[in-house]
């Protein structure tokens, strides 16, 4: 099969202009056949995939499966996986059934939902898989579309205010990509991600409008990029767009929004900022570092006096975000190896919270988190999932979110103690948030009126939780499966990460990077 | 000789002679009853003349002395306008038969203005460059007014009509300032006069007096005063017509100037252009914002295009030239879709343009609202459609041209732009149910025109259809 990776991203387009092509009328009937098609069009991805991860050899550290064609001029159709990228196929593969059975009970304009889904299935796999700079931007950018219909016609109250937000934030991050991806094209004669790796872009200095810019085009490229990732992940202050568009965003696309799209930032970083920046990434370490450590602490107290149940879980993965690019920018071993590490497992822990909200928000319709109280004693098994996974947010040992956290502060301990230090105390307000809306929403007795007929879940949605659980676990007490998939390619990120920046020797006292491979 | 001469502009001729032929024949015989007739037949001769133009002709001639030149570019652009022109046509018979505004002037003036058109995108020389345009702008100021009840579309005609004089008068004076110091009128002449840094003062006046003229009919800003109102008050396929074929040919016409004019003096023109690229840009993005009337927000939108595909002819490269005519080829098809789906707007049977009366259109019509929902992105930029490609070749002519200020300015001000077109999505999509809905018919040449147009927007993301490598070989003939 030679073209694995176009079939599996390709399919769920082809199931969604099947839907909206062949699946003619309205009524229950039409919107049953919509949700089974998407169902079983996600899950035969799913399966699929794993071909893909069966047959990736994570010894190889180059880019396995590539497909090539040429396309308009000088562009090229060009996919293939690494093993940075291979794991967020499968976790978009493996999120989307769940995504779509978490669905089930949508009632309003049924195909139109499973289009859009399917739709944004297929450009969250074509952004991990691209390797053509135009070709990433197309999926990268087509993603709002869906999106931004998802969010406008499914969401809460304020959902038009919040997919305008959403809509033009992301795209402003995003235009100044482009034109950062012109000047490569420019500079290196060539959109292929591939030859782009490998690519010197310049580092000397120069001054623009009388500021030195220190790092030259590299810094400038790195700029641009990080407008854009930085935005998407979502770092502190521009971040404000996360909340919004979680709170108004249906379940499914708030589990799709924390589960999948925040990871693109993350991987946009490792895909290009580290590796093809490595100099204007050594100079703008310590920048990032700062925002990471005030993302962290900042919006973990902002979570702590939300009264929404999704904000405040929003708030919490801009915290976890945190994490994460501080582990990217650290560029060690550790510190890489966490980071993607947390993304998936923050894909998996928020994607089950934000369905914990969603089973209550179905049966109460509030997010309020005073409307709640003393669940358990009317929902026990929502009670251990919803406390399972507040666990896990917390980063538990034993469950997946441990190990992310662990790795990325060890990474970042190597390179500055300081900003360790302060990520740590995010360890310990993260307990504070997560364990307080527990506290509130679970646990003591049932006193509200509207609360005493509240039924626990059914088998569908202890279903959709059956497999994220055991994810998490699974991760938490044996991550090696994952370790070992994504470590030689991140050995080889962080050495020619290394090389580059050595090279480079900048006057400004680069900080020389202590690594440990394993 | 001249009967080569002649050959080279049979095109030309054969379409003057069929308006003319035309005007005789529908006089003397069925005058109005046959403009339904007349119009199909029109559209079918722009159709076979495009088809001819697109498909001879190699090479670049010239003829009646270095009068007029037909050569790749002007190959690309003729087709691009009479094939517009004729969409429009088509899409415009139902609309105006059913108002009792289907005359059979209606035609033969766009045949007339059409073949301004052509004239335009050849002339090689002032004096042809300003008879082309005259006999475009005449038969547009006649079809502006052409609801003669109506205040607004009189208004209309009036207000681009004094306005396009005040043009020309500018340009006039600027070819009076070439012809001066240059000591001639032809454009192989004047290249040879301007070569940068001997362009002497009062060419570069001239130039820029050429330079303001050419704006104006390419509606850049500072001199788009009359567009909006001369698109809201014509009837809305006269406004389809102007923001189409004219927009191609007076763009065309304005990279003919500047490059085989002054060519040399590539770096004295560039900054202006890039300056009114950049205004164009903005304001285009900014007044949009508060439009209610669709008409009125395509005004404004079309200024933001422009400022575009300015962008890529301030770049004074072939591939700057060669991104403006991808670009214009891509923003007229989203517009022949766009204005096919306004014209389709109608209430007990008269037109609406308020965007307030699309509010939950998806419901009723789920397939033209996708179609407009396509289209719509489309003329946002945002990938994976098609007008994203037009909108990346000229940011990098931009980029490469060393105009990366520019390049960055044109992508913040298509973000702003997104948020008006979003607007539509949103009253079609997630707005309230409307008391009065709109009619939910529309004859099939509009249904084709969007649907075949938001199609383009889809498909082109494979390989453009081509226009991308016929574009290049376009520019090579004028950037040499």
């Amino acid at each position: 099969m030679g073209n694995l990776l176009s079939i599996v991203t390709f399919l769920p387009l082809l199931a969604a202009l099947i839907l909206a092509g062949l699946l003619r009328g309205k009524g229950e009937a039409v919107d049953r056949n919509a949700k089974w098609l998407a169902m079983f069009a996600t899950t035969a991805t799913f399966l699929i995939s794993l071909f893909i991860l069966f047959q990736f050899d994570p010894a190889d550290t180059g880019f396995q499966m590539v497909e090539e064609r040429e396309w308009l001029l000088g562009l090229k159709y060009k996919m293939g996986v690494d093993g940075i990228s291979v794991l967020f196929v499968m976790l978009t593969t493996f999120m989307m059934p769940l995504v779509i059975a978490a669905s089930w009970d949508i009632s309003h304009r049924v195909k139109e939902y499973m289009i859009a889904f399917l739709l944004l299935e297929t450009l969250m796999l074509g952004v991990f898989m691209a390797l053509d700079l135009v070709l990433f931007y197309l999926f990268f950018e087509a993603g709002l579309i869906p999106m931004f219909l998802i969010i406008g016609i499914w969401g809460g109250k304020e959902r038009i205010y919040a997919s305008f937000k959403f809509f033009l934030y992301t795209l402003l991050g995003s235009v100044l990509m482009l034109v950062a991806m012109i000047a490569m094209y420019a500079d290196a004669g060539t959109t292929d991600i591939v030859k782009l790796l490998s690519h010197n872009f310049a580092t000397e200095s120069f001054s623009i409008l009388g500021i030195q810019v220190v790092g030259g085009l590299q810094t400038m490229l790195f700029l641009a990029f990080f407008a854009s990732f930085a935005v998407k992940m979502p770092m502190w202050p521009v971040h404000t767009w996360l909340p919004e568009a979680h709170v108004q965003a249906p379940t499914a696309g708030s589990v799709v929004l924390a589960a999948i799209l925040l990871k693109m930032g993350g991987y946009g970083f490792l895909r290009f900022s580290l590796p093809m920046f490595p100099v204007g990434s050594d100079v703008m370490a310590n920048f990032v570092f700062t925002l990471s450590v005030i993302a962290i602490i900042y919006t973990s107290l902002v979570a702590l006096v939300q009264e929404d149940m999704k904000k405040l879980i929003a708030y919490s993965s801009v915290a976890h975000m945190g994490y994460v690019t501080m582990g990217i920018f650290a560029a060690n071993q550790q510190g890489v190896d966490g980071a993607i590490f947390q993304m998936l497992s923050h894909g998996f822990i928020s994607g089950a919270l934000f369905l914990c909200v969603g089973v209550i928000y179905d049966r109460m319709h509030t997010r309020e988190i005073d409307a709640y109280g003393g669940l358990v004693n009317r929902m026990p098994a929502y009670a251990l999932i919803f406390m399972f996974f507040t666990m896990a947010n917390v980063g538990l040992p034993g469950t997946s979110g441990f190990i992310g956290e662990f790795l990325t502060l060890m990474g970042v301990f190597q390179k500055n103690t300081w900003v360790a230090a302060g990520a740590t105390t995010g360890v310990i307000l993260s307990a504070g948030y997560a364990l307080w809306l527990y506290r509130r929403v679970v646990m003591g007795d049932l006193i509200k009126e509207s609360l005493k007929t509240i039924t626990d879940m059914n088998l569908r949605e202890k279903l959709i939780f059956a497999p994220l659980v055991f994810m998490t676990i699974w991760l938490g007490v044996y991550p090696a499966p994952i370790l070992d998939r994504i470590g030689p390619s991140v050995t080889a990120l962080v050495q020619h990460y290394d090389t580059a920046v050595a090279a480079a020797d900048l006057s400004a006292p680069a900080e020389s990077a202590d690594v440990e491979h394993h | 000789m001249i009967s080569a001469d002649l050959n080279i502009i049979l095109p030309e001729i054969l379409l003057s002679v069929f308006a003319m032929g035309a005007l005789l024949g529908a006089v003397y015989t069925g005058k109005d009853k046959l403009a339904s007739t007349l119009t199909w037949v029109t559209a079918a001769v722009f159709l076979v003349l495009a088809f001819w133009i697109g498909m001879t002709g190699e090479g670049s001639t010239s003829a009646f002395g270095g009068l007029l030149v037909v050569d790749g570019f002007a190959r690309f652009a003729k087709v691009v306008i009479l094939a517009s022109a004729a969409c429009v046509l088509l899409m415009s018979e139902g609309y105006m038969a059913r108002r009792g505004m289907l005359v059979f002037e209606y035609p033969i003036l766009v045949a007339l203005s059409v073949v301004g058109m052509m004239v335009m995108v050849s002339a090689s020389d002032l004096m042809t460059l300003y008879m082309g345009l005259e006999l475009q702008s005449l038969a547009l100021y006649v079809v502006a007014s052409f609801r003669r009840d109506s205040a607004k579309s009189t208004e209309a005609g009036l207000k681009y009509f004094v306005l396009g004089a005040l043009s020309s008068g500018l340009l006039l004076y600027g070819a009076s300032l070439t012809y001066g110091f240059a000591g001639t009128t032809n454009f192989e002449g004047i290249i040879a006069a301007a070569v940068h840094g001997h362009v002497s003062t009062g060419l570069l006046i001239g130039l820029v007096l050429l330079i303001a003229g050419l704006a104006f009919k390419v509606s850049a800003v500072p001199f788009h005063m009359w567009t909006p109102d001369v698109y809201e008050g014509s009837p809305t396929p006269v406004t389809a017509f102007f923001a189409t074929a004219p927009k191609v040919a007076a763009m065309a016409m304005f990279a003919r100037v500047m490059f085989d004019a002054f060519g040399q003096a590539i770096s004295d023109w560039s900054q202006v252009i890039a300056l009114l690229s950049v205004l164009s840009m903005f304001l285009g993005a900014i007044a949009a914002i508060g439009q209610r009337d669709i008409k009125r927000l395509m005004a404004y939108s079309s200024i933001a295009h422009m400022g575009f595909a300015l962008m890529g002819l301030a770049a004074g490269t072939a591939l700057g030239v060669q991104a403006m005519l991808i670009y214009m080829a891509i923003y007229v098809t989203m517009n022949i879709g766009t204005f096919a789906f306004i014209m389709s707007m109608e209430r007990d049977g008269q037109p609406v343009t308020d965007i307030d009366s699309l509010g939950m259109y998806s419901t009723r019509e789920p397939a033209k609202a996708l179609a407009m929902l396509v289209l719509l992105f489309s003329l946002a930029g945002i990938p994976p459609l098609v007008g994203f490609f037009g909108k990346f070749y000229v940011l990098r002519a931009a980029y490469e041209a060393d105009l990366a200020w520019l390049a960055i300015a044109g992508v913040i001000a298509s973000v702003i732009g997104a948020f008006y077109y979003l607007r539509i999505v949103f009253f079609m999509y997630f707005g309230e149910e409307q008391e009065e809905a709109l009619e939910t018919n529309g004859s099939w040449v509009l249904k084709g025109g969007l649907y075949l147009s938001a199609l383009i927007m889809v498909l082109g993301v494979v390989n453009l259809f081509g226009v991308e490598t016929w574009a290049q070989s376009a520019a090579a003939t004028l950037v040499q």
